[in-house]
């Protein structure tokens, strides 16, 4: 059969919700397929999930394929993989994009190597562009740029996959903007097919633990962040009063994290959450790389630090040299009387 | 329990000096001191663990340079039984699919194991792809981002990170689990073991020095000394064995490059937008007029 050509998304979801970056990618994949004038489908598993064949619909999928089984209700790697597997190889779509989550990496990579085709993990963005092979002198049409920082955040690295399909990736969270949603729209709903063999069925989930979570930086409108400046757990306090002023999430990075200040929850950055909050508050951060490419979309960024040459003052529209110890009392005051 | 343990040596992508940097900001990867990937030490911990407490045995596995027997080494000295190195021109600049791939022929190779253990990424690509790709090479099932490990009535349990929280799965064997730092604390290098495997060596190394030392030998002579050194270490238990594409059998269309789907086109050097930056004293008036700003143009309420 002709390849389809659609563009995928695995809507992933978690007892009967949507992960938010299921959306983002399918707000990117409408944007890609309009590019390429093909149709975007969403794969979504689970056991009683139609529902969210509506949801997916409104956020642009133009087909769901959906594979509806009471194994799939709790994510396990080899159940997910085969149902995938088989599906793209009976529709043979020429992008698969999957949410950079802890079941997307644990997942993609096993599809792709059951495929034989090319995986890129963690990308921060997605493009489409022509690609000349300077082995073969092929020049390629329309292959998905891969976009993702490298070598621990120090490049940004395009990938392409020339020779094989579907072209796959894995997409970080947080980076790319949830669409609006559109009502009216009809998808078709295609029938995945759910089979399992024992050996596939044979992991067992003993215990599912999730403690409630206590803090949502990605939905987060303002985060006022610690670093490693902020000295200790009780300063923390500090930061804690001035989010809860202007009514704000707590952010941190990773020296913060690591040094035991607080929670990893808060941590912003390469190997924490990526944040566009509408205003981002650094204090008493440095500013490495690997955290400025999780906070540099924020819409209005303030630095507060005690060296002028820190790095986050590259990326800051507000750059306070100063002590957080007597800045931030001074922001917090100045709020209360506005 | 037959362990296996993939590992690689990385440059230390998480202390960039200024001394690895080139004049025009890029990094300069040679420059990197090469390190044992740190969620790979955390891998074999927890072998180790698993080999101490109900017995069996440790090897561990490394593609890359012959500079990675560096590592290797390493892992001699904290435990580990036997150690392997893929070493060939055909392996090199290897996307994730080629890498599981010519692991995988090697851990084909081996062939006795009842867990594989890898770290759950390496720093220099953060892909954590890898592991996955080998089970699934292997036909055989996965636990990444694994926090502990235990035995119990013939099954392995395993303790896995999942977002906000975690879940204990349990496993036949054999399996594959890929390990998350942080959670076990790896064993230092024993001094007794150190010393023991100071000197051990593989037989490239070997090669290398003779023909350093005796530039004018003829080569006939040379290899016979050569293989005469190599046993005698081997026979001592000091030689890493080094295998290359045809060791293995593997397949040269799917390893190194060649093998490779994904090519890297493009690489830019991380330059962050820098704008416009309003310069704000610390001050009463300053931050005052700062928060009026804000609350101005709706980014406070």
């Amino acid at each position: 059969m002709t390849p389809s050509q659609e563009i995928w998304v695995f809507a992933e979801q978690e007892n009967g919700e949507l992960k938010s970056v299921a959306l983002e990618l399918l707000g990117r994949a409408r944007e890609l397929a309009d590019e390429l004038g093909v149709e975007v489908g969403a794969l979504l598993l689970g056991s009683d999930v139609l529902d969210l064949s509506r949801t997916l619909t409104n956020y642009g999928a133009d087909k769901v394929y959906l594979a509806d089984h009471p194994e799939l209700k709790q994510y396990r790697t080899l159940p997910y993989a085969k149902v995938i597997d088989r599906t793209v190889q009976a529709h043979h779509p020429q992008i698969v994009l999957f949410g950079a989550t802890m079941i997307g990496r644990d997942l993609a990579p096993r599809i792709a190597s059951q495929l034989v085709t090319g995986l890129t993990a963690d990308c921060t963005d997605l493009q489409i562009g022509n690609y000349l092979d300077p082995f073969t002198g092929v020049d390629h049409q329309n292959l998905l740029y891969q976009i993702r920082p490298a070598f621990g955040g120090n490049v940004i690295a395009t990938i392409v996959a020339p020779n094989h399909r579907p072209q796959m990736a894995t997409v970080r969270e947080g980076v790319m903007k949830t669409p609006e949603t559109t009502t009216g729209r009809v998808a078709k709903i295609v029938k995945a097919p759910a089979e399992f063999t024992d050996a596939e069925l044979a992991v067992e989930i003993i215990e599912h633990y999730r403690k409630p979570k206590s803090v949502d930086l990605r939905a987060a409108r303002i985060i006022v962040s610690g670093g490693a400046g902020v000295g200790g757990k009780e300063g923390f306090d500090l930061i804690r009063e001035l989010a809860h002023v202007i009514g704000g999430e707590v952010g941190a990075s990773r020296a913060a994290v690591d040094a035991g200040y607080i929670g990893k929850d808060h941590q912003v950055g390469q190997t924490g959450t990526t944040v566009r909050p509408v205003l981002y508050i650094a204090c008493g951060i440095s500013g490495a790389v690997q955290h400025r490419v999780g906070m540099q979309e924020s819409a209005k960024i303030i630095a507060i630090n005690l060296d002028s040459d820190a790095p986050i003052f590259s990326v800051a529209h507000y750059s306070i040299v100063g002590d957080l110890y007597k800045v931030v009392p001074l922001m917090i005051q100045a709020y209360k009387n506005k | 329990m037959q362990c296996i343990v993939l590992i690689k040596q990385v440059p230390d992508t998480k202390n960039i000096t200024a001394k690895a940097m080139r004049d025009d900001g890029t990094v300069n990867r040679a420059a990197l001191p090469a390190i044992f990937n740190p969620d790979d030490l955390c891998a074999l911990e927890l072998a180790l663990r698993v080999r101490d407490q109900y017995g069996g045995s440790v090897r561990v596995i490394s593609m890359g340079p012959l500079r990675a027997l560096e590592i290797l080494r390493d892992a001699l000295s904290r435990g580990a039984d036997e150690a392997v190195l893929l070493s060939d021109k055909r392996f090199a600049a290897a996307d994730t699919l080629a890498t599981s791939y010519s692991l995988s022929e090697a851990v084909k190779k081996i062939g006795n194991y009842d867990l594989i253990f890898c770290g759950r990424q390496a720093i220099d690509g953060d892909t954590a792809q890898v592991g996955p790709q080998v089970a699934e090479k292997l036909n055989i099932p996965q636990a990444t981002y694994a926090q502990e490990i235990w035995k119990e009535n013939g099954k392995v349990f395993v303790r896995r990170e999942v977002e906000g929280g975690y879940e204990v799965l349990a496993l036949k064997t054999p399996a594959l689990i890929t390990v998350t730092g942080g959670y076990v604390l790896p064993r230092p290098r024993s001094a007794r073991r150190t010393i023991r495997f100071r000197n051990v060596t593989a037989k490239p190394e070997i090669e290398a020095r003779w023909k350093k030392e005796n530039p004018d030998m003829p080569a006939e002579e040379l290899d016979k000394k050569v293989e005469a050194e190599a046993s005698r270490c081997k026979q001592a238990g000091l030689l890493i064995d080094v295998w290359s594409v045809d060791d293995i059998g593997a397949d040269i269309k799917r390893t190194g490059l060649v093998g490779s789907p994904t090519r890297v086109w493009r690489v830019e050097n991380v330059t962050l937008h820098t704008g416009e930056s309003k310069k704000i004293e610390p001050t009463e008036d300053g931050i005052h007029a700062l928060v009026e700003e804000l609350i101005h143009d709706h980014v406070l309420g």
